[in-house]
């Protein structure tokens, strides 16, 4: 340091420190050597994954955990362009990061110099915001910015792409608070005329039903949410997303709706003549056939984001605010609704239709998570990878807290699963274990990252849920293309346990009903890092109910078909 | 497909005055695969932000939705639809069309009607420039047409609304 004057690279760590970061995940590199130089000195801790994807989830998996910012540090070109799937996962989710992405010298660019690559022009879809940073007197403004961008709002990633010149040179700019963003507002409070309207159609309710998204999760108004439930005595649906800002144990919790979903819950959506969406977007695994959803219901929408209004259908009422604000502007407004009759239809459903699964036969994933959903009492949290796992967890786990159930929901990313537990497990301070549920399929994609979770000694129980199938795909090819099973067969899948072991991870093997309970608590017993326990599942089993995609949520399939089925419409 | 006989839209844009800006709009257009006709970007008075001006066919509905994304972009002050506006619009247009010293007069008849100028004559051509709404310069080109137009460039719109507002 000469004479006091940090240059680019000591200029963001010290940005980073006001910002309250203690934690970064990255992969080093050329061009960001300057940076990992700076944090040799630094007491911001790095954890090194073995690859940009894996660090990127981790960060996503932090920041879900914790509500705070993942903060991602990679080299130029390909350290850059591994982060894609990444970011896009958060973005699909309104998870906050900065991603820091390090670039050749500015006077390279342009000129397809040794790893250049044109990183914010990739990723412009896919974040919130971005920049690319020409000059070192810029970086205290402009970090500024991107963590009140990422987590303000609806929350988002924010790229930063930083020449290694500009890391390396001198910034003689003050540190700052002040930000130059005159196009960027952050929507707080709902318009008061709005409010009354939506009380006014909540008060002629009689078979209302609340249909809670992440936003709700977001915005930390689980409290808000269960108070506007319990006073006008309206049962309470989730998203993916959503599930644990409403507890399931609470008895107007019809648990997770749409395709997946309860049965009960979507009879609910179909005969409610009130929908009312707290921070959920109407995604097209919610609503089926967009045209047939809500039909007979008014809709009202709390969003805070503009663009989501009449996006996918036309609310009666659009509340634009921050949920936990809005629903503070709305208790007082409204009053108790008598739901007795709705209420008592909806528990003959729940009676009639319950979610369940088959006893006999192999190993289930189904009981595995029920039993782990008992034998925790729920107090865990989870991080889960994409498949048929996923929608088992999501019906048979009871979350009852906000943030303890993780996914990649928007983008359904095979490969979270794993390293957003590290982020997770980094960040949790609930004193819970950390599960990974991972298919066999998704964990082969992230499972590089055994070494970064032995290495920090994290406790965390890896749950492979192996059906030696790409079995979400597997069941679609089975019930919608006549059973041709292509390029689903997951041979060769390597011995999981014996994996483990070689990254100095102690494994543990079920392959009978009876043994999951007795190996789960052992995995929890463990407490000296992270443990991993291969399941050996029945291998052909299809996830109910469904709703195929695109169609009407009246088509719902509980049980296995006996005819040939129509190929889904929708898509995916 | 854009369908021809979808209405053409104005938006009007305040921007602040970065780098990136116009791709970022750009993208959300080409993201569901619309085309934008025409464009012009220009500095405000205040040097932070710029003005642009787009034209676009389309659905209404989904053009509804591409202006509240434009909005959402960090760096968009604003984004109006001011297709049914009481506003100011003009276009230019450079037209040079061949013409013998024979067609001339009736070359600069119609450039008359038009109020277009000449800027630019040979021995046989003739550049004219041509301001005013679109209907306008549409209908002096397929009046041009008789003759052979060797060349044709136009600009976007730009809209002002009309009053003491801005725009
Ligand atoms: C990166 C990525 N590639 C492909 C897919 C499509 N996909 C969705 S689920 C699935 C199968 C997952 O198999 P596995 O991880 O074994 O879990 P299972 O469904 O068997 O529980 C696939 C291939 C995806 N979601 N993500």
């Amino acid at each position: 340091m000469k004479e006091n004057i940090l240059n680019g690279a000591e200029t963001i760590l010290e940005c980073l420190k006001r910002e309250g970061v203690e934690t970064l995940f990255g992969y080093p590199g050329g061009s960001a050597i300057p940076l990992f130089d700076a944090l040799y000195d630094s007491n911001i801790k790095v954890v090194l994954s073995r690859h940009e994807q894996g660090a990127t989830h981790m960060a996503d998996g932090y920041a879900r955990q914790t509500g705070k910012v993942g903060v991602v540090l990679v080299t130029s070109g390909p350290g850059a362009t591994n982060t894609i799937t990444g970011i896009y996962t958060a973005m699909m989710d309104s998870v906050p990061l900065v991603v820091l992405t390090a670039q050749t010298i500015t006077s390279n660019l342009g000129k397809d110099a040794f790893q250049e690559c044109d990183t914010s022009g990739m990723t412009f879809t896919t974040v919130k915001h971005s920049y690319l940073v020409k000059d070192p007197n810029d970086l205290p403004r402009i970090m500024k910015e991107a963590f009140h961008i990422a987590q303000t709002g609806r929350p988002g990633p924010v790229l930063i792409d930083l020449p290694k010149d500009v890391l390396a040179g001198p910034c003689t700019a003050p540190f700052t608070d002040e930000m130059d963003l005159p196009g960027y507002k952050v929507p707080t409070y709902a318009k008061e005329s709005d409010i009354d309207e939506a009380a006014k159609i909540i008060q002629n309710s009689k078979k209302p039903l609340l249909l809670v998204g992440h936003g709700a999760m977001i915005s930390g108004a689980s409290r808000q949410v269960k108070e506007l439930a319990e006073k006008i005595n309206a049962p309470v649906t989730s998203t993916l997303l959503g599930l644990g800002t409403f507890p399931a144990n609470h008895p107007l919790s019809l648990g997770m709706l749409g395709m997946h979903g309860t049965v009960f819950a979507n009879k609910a959506i179909v005969e409610a003549d009130l929908i009312f969406s707290i921070g959920s977007r109407f995604d097209d695994r919610i609503t089926g056939k967009v045209e047939e959803f809500g039909q007979n219901a008014k809709i009202i929408h709390i969003d805070i984001d503009a663009a989501e209004k009449n996006k996918i259908l036309k609310p009666d009422v659009f509340l634009h605010g921050d949920v936990k604000l809005v629903l503070e502007q709305l208790l007082p407004k409204v009053s108790s609704l008598k739901t007795e009759a709705w209420n008592k239809t909806i528990d003959t459903w729940k009676k009639r239709f319950p979610l369940s699964y088959p006893r006999q036969g192999g190993l289930r994933m189904q009981h595995v998570i029920r039993t782990l959903s008992e034998i925790t009492q729920g107090k865990a949290i989870l991080t889960v990878d994409v498949g048929q796992h996923q929608m088992w967890t999501a019906q048979f786990f009871d979350a009852n807290y906000p943030r303890q159930l993780h996914n990649s929901g928007g983008a359904g990313t095979m490969g979270f699963g794993f390293p957003s537990s590290i982020g997770a497990a980094i960040g949790n301070t609930t004193g819970w274990p950390v599960f990974s549920i991972v298919g066999d399929g998704g964990f082969q994609m992230t499972m590089s990252e055994l070494s970064t979770a032995a290495i920090h000694k994290l406790p965390i129980k890896i749950l492979v849920l192996d059906n030696k199938y790409l079995g979400m795909v597997r069941q679609w090819q089975d019930m919608f293309y006549d059973k041709r099973y292509s390029s689903v067969d997951l041979e060769g899948n390597p011995n999981f346990v014996k994996l483990a072991e070689a990254y100095g991870i102690p494994g543990l093997r079920a392959r009978r009903n009876a043994d999951v309970a007795k190996v789960l608590q052992k995995a929890i017993d463990y407490n000296d890092g992270p443990i991993l326990v291969h399941f050996e599942c029945e291998k052909e089993d299809n996830v109910f109910p469904m709703i195929p995609a695109g169609a009407s949520i009246t088509s719902i399939i509980t049980e296995t078909p006996k005819v040939k089925l129509e190929k889904p419409t929708g898509s995916t | 497909m854009t369908n021809t006989t979808e209405k053409s839209h104005s938006i009007s844009l305040k921007v602040a005055n970065k780098p990136g800006v116009l791709v970022r709009i750009a993208l959300v257009f080409s993201r569901r695969g619309y085309n934008i006709d025409s464009l012009v970007v220009s500095p405000t008075l205040d040097s932070r932000f710029s003005r642009m001006n787009i034209v676009a066919r389309g659905n209404p509905k989904i053009l509804g939705q591409i202006i509240i994304q434009l909005e959402k972009l960090v760096d968009i002050v604003h984004a109006k639809d001011r297709t049914d506006m009481s506003v100011v619009e003009k276009e230019l247009a450079l037209i040079k069309v061949k013409c013998s010293t024979e067609e001339r007069t009736e070359v600069l008849q119609l450039c008359d009607h038009f109020k277009a100028i000449t800027v630019d004559m040979g021995e046989n051509y003739i550049t004219l420039q041509i301001t005013g709404n679109s209907d306008k310069i549409d209908a002096m080109r397929s009046l041009l047409e008789k003759f052979e137009i060797i060349e044709y460039i136009r600009t976007g719109k730009v809209i002002m609304l009309r009053g003491e507002d801005q725009t």
